[in-house]
């Protein structure tokens, strides 16, 4: 393996709390599913860092089921940004706190 | 250190500072999307780099050159130009989850360190589409059915959401 | 079955002498309050009175059969058992045997008596249909528990019988509850009873402990019984917050059971609640505070005739209380003017008689004037009630007067009444109270006995005194009703009358069954006290001889007639003779006489003694500070308070509706928890 796996490791959940901030912090909608999309990147990618490590082909073939899981929750989500839009004319994501106390 | 290790550290400095970009990024959601294909690209040469190939390609053409393209169609079809409103009330959180998360990266990594089991060699044609391909259709076969299911059921949600109200 | 060592047999039919007027009572309890369809008139006098009247009739040939060829054998009918716990087990039984059988005949005889009484009285009640009901709902009841008590083969099936009593009291007494005052009589008489009841539980604890100490543990009486010599002479000894002090088990124990009796025969210092009982209806008054619950406590003393035999000390204060209460309210009955109040004294005093003869261990003749006393205080009780209907309920017997003309039957049955509890022969209650002070005058074992005798018939006079005094101050002289209001006056129904006939009859013709041997021997008759030769083998001391000779007996006997007679002579010199006399008397020593009228202030000592404190106390630091303050307050409200105001000023904030807000909620939740699994 080209690199110590701990640096793969690290790398991953450097990613990974990147895309917790974005989306923990952003109001936009949007960004924060590309948030989101970011996680499940960083996530692939530690799954690929192990697999290589043990040279373990279901690593891989997870990360596939990954990448589908994905593209299918962007379609959908953004399906609902679309309802949100037509509703609420913002896709501020305050904008929805109807459960507020 | 080899050219390979050279390239990986590149690569990962790419992905940082495109994530970085797209999650900081607060006048343009175009913007933010093409810092996104910027990762995701290096993230496939990251693959490559770690033997995992067909996941490379995969990636490449699934999240670059799909998800990112769904977000990009939605993007211009609600026509936001830029992002009026700005990214918290206060500094404050912000700062403290960085500093939490840098914090917890560091906890990690220690945890993890010694800890892992040693590397094993790859064997040949390891992370091709061959060796995948058979892992996929015969241990894993029904997962992969599975899925079909999946998309079959997002497609569905999906037209049902973004559909226009036709009456 | 029968167990011939012991002389036991087994029978089914004693459960039906109780569980009758116990059918009865609940299906007037169903009736009144479950399905509210009350029974006419005539319904609930035929299944009431026809309850208690099968009961007697049964008790009857129970009786019967108990003076079989044999000889008096005890009968014993156990329905299951109630209790069963390792070695020890409490059954639901019933037990006949001479005193018991004495007893259920005399319940349920002047029982029946007095139900058929009711009738006539009750139907005055200007109440609605149920009122009357309600009166006979609960005399079955009563009749159903005081049977249960006589009859109880054990402690526990006795005391729940007592409680019984105890309850059905307090339920009668306040029978026109719609009168404060009249619910107010009831709870007194309950609590006092409790007290009462609180000395009871306790001998029932302490004998118990002893009995399984030594690996006997039983609450039966005949069990008892048989073991107790082997815990009477046990020396316990009190814990030192008690005193610390060594008694004597029998001493104790009969103590204990004796607090009991005060509470429930009202003896001295547990007595304040009878006369204030005569605010429930006249037949209460006759068969509850009279004839039966107030008996209670003498039944149990007999009852329990082994126990005191073996407790010299305990039976020594039986008989000074018996005396002293006997005199204390004599002493009160000859200045009070209601006709209930001064009868209720009487019984009072008449309970003390009877506790004077079983501390001195007469125990036969303390049942023996138990049950002349019933017949004859009844008679009195009904008959006062038949005046107060006549007088259309005035009580006070200074309204009354000269009502001989007007109602000369019921005069001649009260005159009868009066001259039996006075104690002149032949009639009943010369011979029961005459045998009271032969037992008194001959108990050596007894410090004082003497005196105790003294003042048995110093106690004699005065209740000749008072009891001629309410006579002739209601039947005889100058009436004191205005002449419209004497045309008034009327004899009651029948219905009330001819059980006042019967119990005439009895009250002078009882008292031959216990009929002294010195007279016996005059006309020839072997054995002639046939009740104590009835009760001998079951009582402690057996035939108890007094070892007197005849011509003592004789002596004594003129004495106390002598004490009678002189009662007798000072009310009619007072009442009839010389009428203003009293009221001058009255004036001179009026210090003297107000102390009497207002009964010694006992009830103003009490009150400020014990209800007072006993209710600040309660009111203020139980239910405000400690109810409403602490548990409502504090515990119960606060608690509620304390969460709202966590909830509503702290938790709410969580739920901001800010989806972002939720998201790192979720984060920190997930980190937490992966973070303590790797830890």
């Amino acid at each position: 393996m080209l690199v110590p796996l701990e640096h793969v490791i690290a790398l991953s959940a450097v990613i990974f709390g990147i895309g917790v901030v974005g989306a923990v912090t952003r109001r936009n909608v949007i960004v924060i599913l590309m948030s989101i999309e970011l996680m499940l990147n960083a996530v692939n990618l530690a799954f690929v860092g192990f697999s290589r490590a043990w040279a373990n082909p279901t690593g891989q073939v997870f990360v596939l089921m990954v990448i589908t899981v994905a593209a299918a929750e962007v379609a959908v989500g953004l399906g609902i940004v679309l309802s949100l839009f037509r509703n609420r004319d913002s896709v501020d994501v305050e904008e929805v706190s109807l459960l507020k106390w | 250190m080899s050219a390979g290790a050279v390239l990986f550290y590149v690569f990962a400095g790419m992905t940082i500072l495109a994530s970085l970009g797209m999650v900081l990024n607060v006048r343009n959601t175009v913007a933010s999307a093409m810092s996104l294909v910027v990762a995701m690209i290096s993230l496939g040469a990251i693959y490559v780099l770690l033997d995992a190939y067909l996941v490379a390609a995969i990636q490449i053409m699934v999240y670059a050159g799909a998800i990112v393209v769904l977000f990009l169609f939605v993007v211009m079809l609600l026509n936001l130009r830029t992002d009026v409103f700005p990214v918290t009330r206060s500094r404050l959180p912000k700062l403290l989850g960085i500093a939490a998360s840098g914090w917890g990266l560091f906890a990690f990594l220690k945890l993890l360190h010694g800890t892992l089991p040693a590397v094993s060699p790859a064997p040949e044609g390891f992370g091709g589409f061959r060796e995948l391909g058979k892992a996929l259709f015969t241990s894993y076969v029904l997962p992969f059915e599975a899925t079909s299911f999946l998309l079959l059921a997002a497609i569905v949600g999906a037209v049902i959401l973004a559909k226009r109200r036709i009456d | 079955m029968v167990d011939a060592a012991a002389g036991v047999t087994e029978t089914s039919l004693l459960r039906w002498i109780p569980f009758l007027p116990l059918g009865a009572a609940a299906i007037h309890g169903v009736l009144l309050g479950l399905v509210r369809r009350p029974l006419s008139r005539r319904g609930t006098i035929f299944l009431s009175c026809g309850a208690v009247l099968a009961s007697f009739l049964i008790s009857l040939f129970a009786f019967a059969e108990l003076l079989g060829p044999e000889g008096p054998r005890v009968r014993v009918d156990n329905l299951y058992t109630w209790i069963g716990a390792g070695n020890f087990s409490a059954e639901a039984s019933f037990l006949l045997d001479p005193i018991s059988a004495v007893m259920i005949l005399v319940v349920t005889f002047v029982g029946f008596l007095i139900h058929v009484y009711s009738i006539g009285y009750m139907d005055d009640d200007h109440r609605d249909d149920t009122g009357f009901q309600r009166f006979f709902c609960y005399l079955n009841l009563f009749t159903f528990s005081m049977l249960m008590l006589v009859l109880g083969d054990n402690l526990l099936v006795m005391f729940l019988g007592w409680e019984g009593v105890g309850l059905c009291s307090y339920l009668l007494i306040g029978f026109w509850y719609s009168d404060r005052w009249n619910a107010y009589c009831g709870m007194k008489a309950f609590v006092v009873n409790r007290i009462g009841d609180f000395g009871f539980l306790v001998g029932i604890f302490v004998l118990f402990w002893a009995l399984a100490d030594v690996g006997k543990p039983t609450v039966a009486f005949r069990e008892i019984a048989a073991a107790f010599p082997q815990i009477a002479d046990r020396m316990v000894t009190l814990p030192a917050w008690l005193g610390g002090a060594e008694w004597k088990l029998a001493t104790l124990v009969g103590l204990c059971f004796f607090l009991g009796a005060c509470g429930k025969s009202a003896q001295i210092p547990l007595y304040v609640w009878l006369p204030d009982a005569m605010a429930g209806p006249t037949p209460v008054s006759a068969l509850i505070h009279a004839a039966t619950m107030v008996t209670a406590g003498v039944y149990m003393v007999c009852r329990l005739s082994f126990l005191y035999a073996a407790a010299p000390g305990a039976s020594a204060v039986i008989a000074w209380t018996g005396a002293i209460t006997a005199l204390f309210a004599a002493t009160i009955a000859i200045t009070q003017t209601d006709i209930k109040k001064i009868l209720a004294y009487s019984t009072v005093s008449q309970l003390g008689y009877m506790f004077l003869a079983a501390g001195c261990g007469g125990y036969a003749a303390a049942l023996f004037h138990l049950a002349t006393h019933a017949f004859f205080k009844a008679l009195l009780f009904l008959g006062a009630g038949a005046v107060i209907l006549a007088m259309h309920h005035e009580q006070d017997t200074d309204k009354m007067g000269g009502l001989a003309r007007a109602i000369p039957r019921t005069r001649w049955v009260f005159l009868v009444g009066v001259i039996a509890i006075s104690g002149l022969p032949p009639f009943a209650g010369f011979f029961s109270k005459d045998e009271i002070l032969l037992t008194a005058f001959a108990a050596h074992s007894v410090p004082g006995n003497t005196w105790l005798y003294g003042i048995g018939v110093v106690t004699a006079v005065l209740t000749s005194l008072y009891m001629f005094r309410l006579y002739f101050r209601t039947f005889h002289g100058a009436t004191r009703l205005s002449p419209e209001n004497f045309r008034r006056v009327h004899e009651p129904s029948e219905t009330v009358r001819y059980p006042l006939y019967v119990l005439a009859v009895f009250s002078l013709f009882a008292g031959f069954a216990g009929f002294p041997q010195v007279y016996g021997d005059w006309l020839g008759i072997p054995d002639s006290n046939s009740l104590a030769h009835f009760l001998a083998p079951v009582l402690a001391g057996g035939l108890h001889d007094p070892g007197v000779s005849h011509g003592e007996e004789l002596r004594l006997a003129l004495l106390a007639l002598g004490a009678a007679t002189a009662g007798l002579v000072v009310a009619w010199w007072f009442y009839l003779r010389s009428p203003d006399l009293p009221g001058r008397i009255m004036q001179s020593f009026h210090a003297f006489w107000l102390l009497l009228h207002e009964k010694y202030f006992v009830d103003e000592i009490y009150d400020a003694l014990f209800v007072r404190p006993t209710v600040w106390i309660s009111d203020r630091v139980l239910f405000r500070s400690i109810d409403a303050g602490l548990i409502d307050g504090v515990a119960v409200n606060g608690t509620a308070r304390g969460v709202q105001a966590l909830a509503a000023r702290g938790l709410k904030y969580v739920h901001s509706g800010l989806t972002q807000s939720y998201l790192f909620l979720m984060i920190l939740g997930t980190v937490a928890i992966v973070g303590w699994l790797l830890r």
